[in-house]
């Protein structure tokens, strides 16, 4: 086999840092030579559904891992699916390289599901960090592989530290390369070159915006259901994932009773489930001297350190470059939907909302036209993945399409 | 009712709790107002905190700026053309380093505290004097490490100042040799880091076998525990062995940084730490910075009325601690006494972005 042997001869010297977590180099051999499959195929549709069973069984105990099974059953695949049934011709680009956020254990899942989806062979790079959720999702994939060993060459799971050689490599052999993990990845992984064919889809630093309608929240059936929800989305990720919203924009008539009737719920899920360490209550502190440096912001007065909300008066484009996370809030009354304008830039990721202002939104994205926002949700649905991610269309990105006239 | 003044002028460690807080608390009150007016930024922190005079009753009341925010602003009370001199943190490379902005009066305060403090426990003649360092380090008087800073600002109380380290960093066995033969028999002052101490100079001492007699020596140190932990090294395991190693027994590591240069925390006898008459701490309960009791441990908050140059007169470190009690350390120095428990542990915290992650 020629075309094994040449790339062979490209390997870097240095594999030995590479730990092969699923698959080996006989399989990264072979992955360069088989075809890529057509977009939603049925062998990897029926290779997810196999795993999301799996997983409802071996990742119970964690939420993270059951919300990536229940993604991938069989039924919400096919759902997906018919998205795309015009595409009759479309194929997976080849080797999709993914760099995965070293510290969101599940994402790398999602990430590769994507690739697998969109008819790629897929080499990942798994977070650095041993987190459990990768275990049990790679011995998952395993066992399935077991069972559909003409899956082996379409996937490849690695870990290896800091090393450019191997970087480089991976990214000399694939057509498609998605850096998640913000600029300064981006930035650090770039220094490695892309084939002239290749492209790269990358997630960078963004940041995320909560509106929430006074009204809605006064009358809400369960303020604990929302302050739940609204955990989910924050401090569940310590708010410092890409959809963590940073500012909450208060719409309607009762502000104030509404900001007091959700904080108090939101505090008592926080106290129960959170546990903030000294350094972030210290760092929580310098965050908000350092914006009131140089903008007029309030503190507004707390019981403790979990929850810190700091009151703007005006929001300005700058505003979000002093975000912090661990429980710090900006929090804006607006006079109109249209104020939060100048923090929809091209950094502005996701919008969730709560209360009926879903058409409001949309309106407003229709007539201001901003340059970012890339998703709206309601509250509590800020990290549920889709393939629609980033403003990409992970599929689409992901896969080529063939002309035929 | 004592003075400002009559800090300066009683020995270091002789005011009592009641009289200490009610001075300190109006100097800083007034400290407080005068960086308000001096520094904007400051100003306008304060006003985004809520801060109001009127309602300050004692010390532990006033606001306290977190220590980091020195890397990011320049926050400084004085005007351009005043900076005498910067005194910049001993950050790792990468790492972002404060900057302290110094003019002539808060640099002739800081001095005038160090000298009180440190003379208390060496004597007021110069003692002979062998850094445990290398001179290289003070080479660029420009930008001044905190290792610079702490070897300049100790070289007032010793004469014959001789580095014990080459440039190299490489224990320099003549120049210690020829400096304990100029000095035979009289009491000498050796000063350094205390990771530079164990891993340049205690261990170099026990690879080459070398046993000199620094039976007379008085040994100050500071810098810190992080690396020396690392190794598994204690407070009282370090003393022991120096003892060991050279006969040092009179050894006092002292807990200080940069943001509050002069008003050191020196170690008695007894292994515990000071507050001076130009200083305080205070401990605050991570949860809501609350003040802790005694023998509660928090996050070390250390006040000061030195500086005037820059708002730096209270602060949160990023340090934790315990305190251990007030006026009755049986050394018997009047003020708070405790204990340094090492940096806050860095959380690890989740997020999409990995500038919090290791570098991988």
């Amino acid at each position: 086999m020629q075309k094994s042997e040449d790339a062979a001869i490209h390997m870097p010297q240095d594999f030995s840092e590479l730990t092969f977590v699923v698959g080996d180099l006989s399989s990264l051999e072979k992955m360069q030579t088989v075809s890529s499959l057509p977009i939603f195929s049925n062998q990897v549709i029926e290779f997810l559904s196999e795993l999301s069973s799996i997983l409802l069984k071996n990742g119970r105990s964690f939420s993270d891992v059951v919300t990536f099974a229940f993604w991938c059953r069989k039924a919400a695949l096919l759902k997906e699916r018919d998205k795309y049934k015009n595409c009759s011709l479309c194929f997976g680009r080849g080797i999709a390289f993914h760099s995965t956020p070293s510290n969101v254990p599940v994402n790398f899942a999602f990430s590769f599901a994507a690739g697998l989806l969109a008819g790629n062979k897929n080499i990942v790079r798994l977070p650095a960090r041993d987190f459990e959720q990768v275990q049990i999702i790679c011995s998952a994939v395993k066992m399935v592989l077991q069972k559909m060993p003409e899956m082996i060459p379409y996937i490849i799971m690695v870990k290896y530290p800091s090393k450019k050689e191997i970087t480089d490599y991976f990214s000399s052999i694939c057509l498609s390369r998605i850096v998640w993990g913000g600029d300064e990845t981006i930035a650090h992984i770039r220094n490695s070159p892309l084939p002239p064919k290749a492209k790269e889809i990358t997630f960078a630093d963004r940041h995320s915006v909560a509106i929430l309608d006074a009204d809605a929240v006064l009358h809400t059936a369960d303020i604990m259901r929302v302050a739940e929800n609204f955990y989910n989305d924050t401090f569940f990720t310590d708010q410092n994932a890409c959809t963590s919203p940073r500012i909450l924009v208060w719409l309607g008539k009762n502000i104030s009773d509404a900001q007091s009737y959700f904080w108090n719920a939101v505090y008592q899920v926080v106290k129960k489930k959170y546990e903030l360490s000294p350094v972030q209550a210290v760092g929580k502190l310098a965050a908000f001297y350092r914006v009131a440096s140089c903008k007029k912001v309030e503190l507004v007065p707390t019981q403790d350190n979990l929850i810190m909300r700091i009151r703007v008066s005006s929001l300005d484009v700058d505003l979000m470059d002093f975000k912090y996370n661990s429980g710090f809030f900006f929090e804006y009354e607006a006079t109109a939907l249209s104020d939060i304008l100048p923090l929809c830039s091209v950094k502005c990721q996701t919008i969730t909302y709560y209360g009926s202002v879903s058409e409001k939104i949309k309106d407003f994205l229709n007539i201001s036209v901003p340059n970012g926002v890339d998703r709206v949700v309601p509250l509590g649905k800020s990290m549920d993945f889709s393939l629609i991610w980033d403003g990409y269309d992970l599929i689409r990105e992901l896969s080529r399409e063939i002309l035929l006239c | 009712m004592i003075t400002l003044a009559d800090l300066w002028e009683m020995a270091p460690y002789s005011c009592c709790k009641e009289e200490k807080t009610k001075v300190l608390t109006d100097e800083l009150k007034q400290l407080t107002r005068y960086h308000c007016q001096h520094c904007p930024m400051y100003e306008n922190m304060l006003r985004g905190v809520g801060y109001d005079e009127k309602k300050v009753q004692t010390l532990t009341d006033l606001p306290f700026l977190p220590v980091s925010l020195f890397k990011n602003l320049e926050l400084r009370s004085i005007p351009q053309e005043e900076i005498f001199k910067t005194m910049t943190s001993s950050g790792t490379s990468g790492q972002a380093v404060s900057k302290i902005y110094l003019d002539k009066e808060t640099s002739v305060r800081q001095q005038k505290a160090l000298v009180k403090i440190v003379s208390s426990f060496t004597g007021f003649s110069r003692l002979p004097m062998l850094i445990i360092d290398s001179p290289s380090v003070i080479k660029n008087r420009l930008m001044f490490s905190a290792r610079g800073a702490g070897i300049l600002g100790f070289s007032i109380f010793g004469a014959d100042r001789t580095y014990a380290l080459n440039e190299q960093m490489e224990i320099d066995i003549s120049a210690i040799e020829n400096f304990l033969q100029r000095h035979e028999g009289q009491k000498i002052l050796l000063f350094g880091f205390t990771f530079m101490i164990w891993q340049h100079f205690y261990k170099e001492l026990l690879k080459l076998k070398k046993r000199f007699d620094f039976s007379r020596g008085i040994l100050i140190h500071g810098g810190g525990w992080k690396k020396l932990i690392s190794e598994a090294v204690e407070p009282q395991e370090f003393n022991r062995r120096l003892t060991e190693a050279c006969g040092l027994h009179d050894i006092h590591d002292y807990y200080g940084m940069v943001e509050q240069t002069g008003c050191i925390y020196m170690q008695c006898e007894y292994g515990h730490l000071h507050a001076s008459n130009f200083s305080d701490v205070i401990f605050r309960a991570p949860q809501d910075f609350s003040v802790c009791s005694v023998g509660e441990r928090g996050i070390i908050q250390v006040v000061s009325f030195l500086p005037k140059s820059y708002p730096g007169h209270s602060l949160l470190t990023e340090d934790e601690g315990v305190l251990l009690g007030e006026d009755d350390c049986p050394c018997g120095r009047k003020g708070k006494y405790f204990k340094v428990l090492g940096r806050l542990k860095n959380a690890e915290i989740r997020g999409c972005s990995d500038t919090y992650a290791a570098r991988f």
